[in-house]
């Protein structure tokens, strides 16, 4: 039982008598309820930028590679893609790894941070929650495409059909459809949800601007919403509710996703490490993909009250942390292929780092384990422009683990005469190079015609929300 | 503020759900009647260039399947006959036939017939005419009634679907080898060896190891 000494200062803190560390304020400047509207409204009301018009047409541009990449690919076949024996995945895999992996950052920081009552989540959780969509987006186009031939890639689903064809669901190629899809699906409605008040806010403000096209689109998508008790009660349980069932998600997917390599056979594939290496990996590109975006949105827009110093640092940290997971699963890798003592298993890594692809590897090593620990430094995550760079180099990392794990380990397998080396073809190239501008593009259309930001969640976190003046208040 | 939406507007979230719901269900039932072999396939009758009755041939005169098409039993192939089969009779009987005019042509040419094929499998199926025959999978199992058609029709969907439900459950379509030509057989109403067929077939399946392949490379090879 507590008795009331338990509570009484001890008698220490009134010699060194230590400063009172303030809470982090998460909106600064004492902005009010207003200027917070206004700001994220503002950036859809107002003219669309010229930079907007020059960065969609760019991104327009790049898309039409993966457009022309997957028509060359569907009016040819597969094969024009460079994977073939041994190597038989390889970019497709690795793009596909790549974007769902970045996805998880928009799943973690809107199911995970928000059951943790992280308010910091408040100011990048849309934006973070895009980028979730369209990463799937982009993913989803590498595994449909390398079926071949894709108006048969509905055999993926357990649809009843004249041929017979039913799934084989020990392959965790089949979790991974399901995974995948629930994953998109799930994220979506908590993207939705979410966007609901926002949508109504921006129906009334347009209505009042006498813009009706403008004002029914978005009444439309807000359903109805009028900001009563009722309504906002609803909606915190549906969006608790979803925060609830995407918490699982957040580790499953790329769980999955690791199966479908971890479940083979293949020396450096088949360990049980995958799942918690996986998910990290997918954590620190999905934060290093977060940095990337709203670090130049903060700029642009003159973010930086809502985007604070805070936030950065909150980001940087978990980058921080899920990037040395991932540099100790590297580690323990080696140790285990040793410690288990099989040649096979010893040889896939000695390969990985002194093989033909030791470029790659090394390549890794240098962004995603030495990148990160400049995170420790207060100074460099004060420093936006080098926090932004560093961000990129996570990105780059993360793709070439996907290469190195998935690559190196089929280019040489258990029998020396079947070894090969693989190189993309032009195809492939285009194909990856373009996903940038879908994904580019889907941003850009988001940051100007949806709040970026979740206007009624920012408002209950700003300093005049608390009306009883901080948590020091009991 | 005036409002955007009139009121019916409330009751639109229901009406789109109960839109999406009936047209699943009619795009549902629309591909499986109008999109599967069993609609896309079955019915095909193209006009020949000679108007062959089975009909006519089989079910009255009593031919047997294996004298025109005479590799059934030894080839993967079940061969169209020659012009030389049809002389073997044609040569005496309706001898100046007009319809019977392109038969000649060919076998005083020797060119064949352009007859237009009816029953195709897709070119990645392996199908073997003679190990189906010779474990006795008559042809009405896949072909119908073929000797009471004037005009030959594709009469089974020939899907794999078809396929497998026979490679599944054998015994519902295996008859004693002396039938398997005998196209209006019924195994319901005669005894084998003094036996129901059911209980006729489990055996014979039994006894001579029929073990229909059921794996992809049964067939895709």
């Amino acid at each position: 039982m507590a008795t009331s000494a338990d509570h009484a200062a001890p008698a220490i803190l009134n010699e060194v008598n230590p400063p009172e560390l303030p809470r982090a304020v998460l909106v600064e400047n004492n902005r009010s309820f207003t200027w917070i509207t206004d700001k994220i409204c503002g950036i859809i009301e107002g003219k669309t930028p010229a930079w907007w018009w020059v960065c969609f047409i760019v991104a327009c541009f790049v898309a039409s590679f993966t457009v022309a990449g997957i028509t060359y690919l569907v009016a040819t076949g597969v094969g024009v893609w460079g994977h073939a024996n041994p190597v038989n995945w390889a970019w497709d895999i690795v793009n596909f790894v790549f974007w769902i992996g970045i996805g998880h950052a928009g799943t973690l920081i809107s199911a995970i941070l928000c059951l943790l009552r992280q308010k910091w989540r408040t100011s990048i959780n849309r934006a973070a929650e895009a980028m979730t969509i369209f990463a799937v987006v982009c993913a989803g186009i590498f595994p449909v495409f390398h079926v071949g031939r894709v108006w048969f890639a509905w055999y993926l689903f357990p649809i009843p059909n004249s041929n017979y064809v039913w799934q084989n669901f020990r392959s965790p190629l089949e979790w991974d459809v399901f995974a995948v899809s629930t994953y998109g699906t799930v994220s979506v409605l908590f993207w939705y949800v979410g966007l609901i008040p926002d949508l109504a806010t921006l129906r009334d403000r347009f209505m009042a601007a006498g813009n009706k096209l403008r004002a029914t689109i978005y009444g439309f998508f807000a359903m109805g919403w009028r900001g009563s008790n009722r309504h906002w009660s609803n909606y915190e349980m549906a969006y608790l509710i979803l925060a609830g069932i995407s918490t699982p998600l957040v580790l499953s997917v790329h769980t999955i996703v690791s199966f479908d390599f971890a479940v083979s056979l293949i020396p450096g594939w088949h360990t049980t490490i995958f799942p918690p290496y996986f998910v990290a990996g997918a954590i620190f590109s999905g934060f290093g993909m977060v940095l990337t975006l709203m670090l130049p949105l903060r700029a642009i827009y003159k973010l930086e009250d809502l985007i604070t110093q805070y936030h950065i640092d909150c980001m940087c940290k978990i980058t921080l942390a899920t990037g040395t997971m991932v540099g100790y699963a590297y580690a323990m890798e080696f140790f285990i292929a040793w410690y288990g003592a099989n040649p096979y298993e010893g040889f896939a890594f000695i390969n990985r780092a002194f093989g033909p692809y030791a470029w790659a590897y090394w390549t890794m090593i240098t962004c995603n384990v030495i990148t990160p620990q400049f995170f420790w430094f207060k100074k460099v995550r004060q420093n936006t422009a080098l926090v932004w760079i560093l961000s990129i180099f996570v990105n780059v990392g993360m793709w070439f683990e996907r290469f190195v794990i998935i690559v190196t380990s089929l280019a040489r397998d258990f029998l020396p005469s079947s070894w090969g080396y693989y190189s993309p073809s032009i195809v492939e190239i285009f194909t990856f190079f373009g996903t940038f501008g879908v994904f580019s593009v889907l941003f850009l259309l988001f940051i100007r015609f949806l709040p970026i930001m979740p206007m009624a969640e920012l408002k209950a976190v700003t300093p005049q929300a608390d009306v009883h003046g901080g948590e020091n208040h009991h | 503020m005036s409002k955007i939406f009139p009121k019916s507007a409330n009751r639109l979230p229901l009406q789109i759900i109960i839109f999406l719901i009936v047209l699943l269900g009619v795009v549902t039932t629309a591909t499986n009647y109008y999109a599967t072999p069993k609609y896309t396939r079955v019915g095909y009758a193209p006009v020949q260039p000679v108007p062959y009755s089975h009909a006519l041939h089989v079910d009255k005169l009593g031919l047997d399947c294996r004298y025109c098409h005479s590799n059934v039993e030894k080839s993967g192939v079940a061969n169209l006959p020659t012009a030389q089969t049809c002389m073997n009779c044609h040569s005496q009987v309706r001898t100046d036939s007009p319809l019977l005019a392109p038969v000649r042509a060919a076998y005083q040419s020797g060119e064949p017939i352009n007859w237009v094929r009816i029953h195709q499998v897709p070119d990645y199926v392996y199908f073997n005419h003679s190990v189906h025959v010779n474990r006795g999978v008559s042809c009405v199992s896949c072909h119908g009634q073929i000797n009471q058609m004037e005009v030959v029709a594709h009469a089974k969907s020939l899907s794999m679907g078809f396929c497998l439900d026979c490679h599944r459950n054998p015994q519902a379509n295996v008859r004693p080898l002396d039938q398997v030509t005998n196209l209006n057989w019924n195994a319901d109403q005669v005894k084998i060896d003094g036996k129901p067929h059911a209980e006729w077939a489990a055996e014979f399946v039994k006894n001579n190891k029929i073990k229909p392949p059921q794996s992809c490379t049964g067939c895709h090879r």
